[in-house]
């Protein structure tokens, strides 16, 4: 690893030391352009981290420029630590989603863990109070024996950590593509509750202000995390396990006590935690975004290990360690609530006038650099792009229609897929009820967290389906947004806004930047045509394992608001006799289809179309409907369509059945994956009321006391199944596939 | 009546407690940091569940040896209502309160749904209010919940009608499926399903907030004339 001080910045430039480090020989003239001199070690090491993908958004930021982000509900647009939206009452959600797919891919525990805390701070630095964390995972095929255990240890992390910090895990989805083997994706997402008079910014502001240091020691983990998430995965990155950080969740429980006790005091000016790129990151940001500079003394900085160098402590991403400015003479108050916590808060530095960045370490000034350098000036990359030939040779095919001969075989084995399965064996392990909020845990469409004292509820979930977005990503990107809001629809909440987890292979192929630049440009036009802007996000790429990137997975992490907690709308069938419709039409659309991927094992052809114009007003219509109270459940049509939905909707415990008749080719009826479609049961003394307000309504059939799953096809027998028979088969195929050697 | 809600360094269920206590049974509670109290200001004292010091050493080891321990101890000794729920009880269980100890899981993982719990005692000042032998619905999430102990314990916890909840499907190993135990007196009780989680309807059961409500009615009996 590197950590020789003594290279000389001669040597550094003879030796193309920078490189690395991730700096190109451009950037490195760069650097030395707005020095006027050579960099140091130190200075190296700090602009490599900045001006890293993780931290600078250098590649994607072109795009993200496209992400409508604005509307009046929004109060905090991307650029601080999470997004906030006013949801009346002076208060406000805030959330945000992350990715953490390096470090779990080599250490799957650890990175894991460390991606929920990490989420959780950036919530919490905003001054609010976690109120739950949803993730979105891909894994590689269950047959494969390191799968397994990724899978194992991933989700045994993101409940280590999340359990004891006391934040409910509350949703989440998974999906399983061979694409993911070697490169799982752990992208978490945390959402939080303020008082918006309560909200914070990550501003060093006030000259003279001093800066504290708060939380964990400073150790040598985590040291060039940023960059080594800004590369692709190789057979040499176990040697970089200790670029992993380690997560101490009882500490982070502490600081976000501490925290939230101290953002009432007026002492405090301004917060950030410290994730990727640790100190570095936070320190000039802080001071770059309020048009100030920060000079500390690293001989301040509380240490974990003997002998640390100023490169060792900027660059550690040690966890659980937040960056304070309070007004200077009014340290003691803030250290005070710290110590009640028992926790270190230290005063390290202090806010200047001149926007340098100058680290002291051992009587020597270590760096000394231009603040806006590091953060907002950092170097801006438009890459090539290019049309993949796949794309082409999938755009001409002629449509794929699969040939089914047993729809009731079908559709048991397209619940025993792991992507539709339950996965009741993950979030069983997650504590998805603490603080006592949770209306509909992880299981739901969309999770329901009550917002306490008030007639309302937020809606939450995670959605991204990447076979679609691999296919044809622009219309795959604004698949990923409708599919959200439908969830988010169907619990009975209006959409308010997303946070974008864009994860991507190598972005130097011009191949994979295309992918970026039409799944920003498809999910864009769906953010705006549902009225939900992107308040937050996250860029990961270089996400490719030995020279196979992943399938384009830009996950849409998307909060609603229930107006009253009576709008608050099951996914599941609820009382015998109640009228079962599907909404909209449903065409024979097979490709990237579990169906697919189950008959043919690899996805093609054309992803399923979608009009943003029809997607909106159903959405709108199916929200009023549930609003006047003609709802009872309400599914949307996804993976596996109709079939899977009519099967999910019976999975309770509640014995019931159902009977439906469909018409027309009773493949397409049964598993096309057509978009914009919905599942709604109503109760019979509101068929008039909602079929006036839903237009593309059709009646399929009534909830049963059978307990059986009954399909006619034009009034002829197709399926009868045993509810408890497909319920036990879709319960028990992770499981199983967990248990069976490969 | 004032409930005390203890809060640990690592406590993450207080709110949840308190908010039970005040908004679902409508009576006074404090969040009583573990430093500096003084429990004889109130009538009851509640552990609830969490992770108090990261459960580093032992789930609730560390905290059992803590001050405030010691007066739960002499607040006990004067017949006063004790509840530790989950990282409650597993203190409660450290600190000798309570007999037996706490394994992992059987399944070595952590588990978090609604269990059926049988009251097998309902004449405890907690389950008052419960029909004996009621099904219950409360949730679990634990890790370590897997009660143990020995063969005399136990035979001296049945004679003493001790156990108080069993579970219906055992989930974690538990000996005699036990989820919850009083002590001797009968005023101290630990369970691992945690009752403040299922004392509403909205969040999916209201079974729990009858062993809140059993003991403000018996704690009235005593102290509240006519009452």
């Amino acid at each position: 690893m590197l950590q020789a001080p003594e290279i000389t910045p001669e040597v550094i430039e003879a030796d193309r030391v920078y490189q690395e480090m991730g700096i190109t020989d451009e950037e490195f003239s760069t650097i030395k352009k707005i020095l006027g001199r050579l960099p140091n070690f130190t200075e190296v090491g700090i602009f490599s981290v900045m001006w890293s993908e993780h931290c600078s958004y250098k590649t994607s930021k072109p795009l993200l420029k496209k992400f409508p982000t604005k509307a009046p509900h929004v109060l905090q647009g991307p650029g601080e630590g999470a997004g906030v939206v006013d949801i009346g009452d002076g208060q406000a959600v805030v959330f945000k989603i992350e990715s953490h797919n390096h470090p779990s891919a080599v250490e799957p525990y650890q990175g894991a863990a460390t991606g929920v805390g990490g989420i959780i701070r950036d919530v919490f630095s905003m001054g609010a109070r976690p109120i739950a964390s949803l993730n979105s995972l891909r894994f590689g095929n269950l047959t494969n024996g390191r799968v397994k255990y990724l899978f194992d240890e991933i989700v045994h992390g993101i409940a280590g950590y999340g359990n004891c910090v006391g934040v409910p895990t509350v949703g989440g989805e998974i999906q399983f593509d061979d694409s993911y083997q070697g490169n799982p994706l752990v992208n978490a997402m945390c959402v939080g509750l303020i008082d918006q008079k309560d909200m914070q910014k990550g501003l060093a502001a006030g000259i003279g202000n001093t800066v504290l240091y708060v939380g964990s020691k400073t150790g040598r983990d985590g040291i060039h995390g940023a960059t080594f998430a800004s590369e692709d995965l190789t057979e040499d990155s176990e040697s970089k396990r200790s670029s992993v950080q380690v997560g101490d969740p009882f500490m982070e429980k502490l600081l976000i006590e501490a925290c939230l006790e101290v953002i009432h005091s007026d002492a405090l000016v301004g917060m950030q935690d410290m994730g990727a790129a640790g100190l570095t990151s936070s320190a000039s940001e802080m001071a770059s975004k309020a048009g100030t500079g920060m000079e500390m003394n690293l001989d301040l900085i509380p240490q974990r290990e003997e002998n640390m160098t100023a490169y060792e402590m900027m660059l550690s991403e040690s966890q659980e360690r937040m960056l304070l400015v309070v007004q200077k003479g009014r340290e003691k108050e803030i250290q005070d609530v710290f110590a009640k916590y028992d926790l270190e808060a230290v005063a390290v530095g202090h806010v200047t006038d001149d926007k340098q960045f100058r680290l002291l370490h051992k009587g020597e000034v270590v760096t000394d650099i231009p603040v806006d350098s590091l953060a907002e000036d950092a170097p801006v990359y438009y890459k090539p792009s290019a049309v993949p030939s796949y794309f082409e040779e999938f755009q001409a095919m002629t449509e794929y229609l699969p040939t089914v001969m047993d729809h009731a075989d079908t559709l048991k084995s397209l619940l025993q897929q792991p992507t539709i399965a339950s996965k009741e064996y993950v979030y069983d392990q997650y504590d998805s009820m603490v603080q006592a909020n949770t209306v509909f845990a992880p299981g739901s469409s969309a999770a329901v967290v009550r917002v306490n004292g008030y007639d309302k509820a937020l809606a939450m979930t995670t959605d991204c389906n990447s076979r679609y977005i691999y296919l044809d990503p622009e219309t795959g990107g604004k698949i990923a947004v409708a599919e959200a809001a439908r969830n988010i629809i169907c619990s009975g909440a209006k959409p308010l806004a997303l946070t974008d987890g864009l994860n991507f292979g190598n972005p130097d192929k011009p191949e994979n930047f295309w992918q970026m630049e039409k799944s920003v440009e498809g999910m864009s036009e769906a953010s705006l045509a549902l009225n939900t802007p992107v308040i937050s996000g996250n860029v990961s790429l270089y996400n490719e394992s030995n020279g196979q990137s992943i399938f384009p997975t830009p996950v849409v992490g998307m909060v609603g608001l229930h107006a009253s907690l009576a709008d608050i709308t099951p996914s599941f069938f609820q009382h015998i006799g109640d009228m079962i419709y599907v909404i909209g039409e449903t065409k024979p659309e097979f490709g990237g289809s579990e169906l697919q991927n189950l008959l043919e094992k690899r996805y093609f052809g054309k992803a399923p179309s979608i009009d943003l114009a029809v997607e909106a007003t159903r959405q709108m219509q199916i929200l009023t409907a549930i609003q006047s109270d003609l709802v009872a459940s309400a599914h949307d049509l996804a993976e596996g369509g109709l079939g899977v939905a009519l099967a999910e909707s019976l999975f309770t415990d509640q014995q019931l059945g159902c009977e439906v008749n469909v018409t027309e080719d009773a493949t397409a009826a049964l598993f096309s994956e057509t978009q914009s479609r919905f599942l709604l049961s109503v109760k019979p003394e509101h068929q008039a009321a909602f079929e006036a307000t839903i237009a593309d309504a059709h009646l399929l059939g009534y909830v049963t006391d059978t307990s059986r799953l009954v399909v006619h096809h034009n009034n002829e027998a197709l399926i009868d199944e045993s509810v408890t028979q497909l319920q036990s088969l879709w319960k028990g195929a992770i499981p199983c596939l967990l248990k069976s050697k490969a | 009546m004032k409930f005390a809600v203890i809060v640990f360094p690592g406590s993450n269920c207080d709110r949840d407690m308190y908010h039970a206590v005040t908004n679902a049974l409508e009576e006074e509670a404090e969040l009583v940091w573990y430093q500096g109290a003084n429990l004889a200001n109130y009538d009851a004292i509640l552990l609830p569940g969490g992770f108090s010091y990261g459960d580093y050493l032992r789930s609730g080891a560390i905290a059992s040896t803590s001050d405030i321990v010691t007066q739960v101890k002499e607040q006990a000794a004067l017949g006063k209502p004790i509840l530790g729920v989950c990282n409650g009880f597993q203190i409660l269980l450290e600190s000798g309160l309570l007999p037996g100890a706490m394994l992992q899981n059987k399944k070595l993982k952590f588990m978090c749904h609604q269990e059926g719990l049988r009251v097998v005692n309902n004449t405890t000042m907690f389950t008052s209010n419960y029909v004996q032998d009621a099904i219950v619905s409360i949730p679990i999430a634990h890790q370590e919940g897997n009660y143990y102990c020995d063969e005399a314990t136990l035979a001296s916890l049945q004679a003493n009608n001790q156990i108080v909840f069993t579970y219906q499907t055992n989930p974690n190993g538990s000996v005699a499926d036990i989820a919850g135990i009083v002590n001797e007196a009968g005023n101290v009780l630990g369970m691992m399903p945690h009752p403040e989680r299922a004392s509403e309807a909205i969040l999916g059961s209201a079974d729990g907030l009858k062993l809140f409500q059993s003991i403000l009615e018996n704690w009235r009996k005593v102290y509240v004339a006519g009452a």
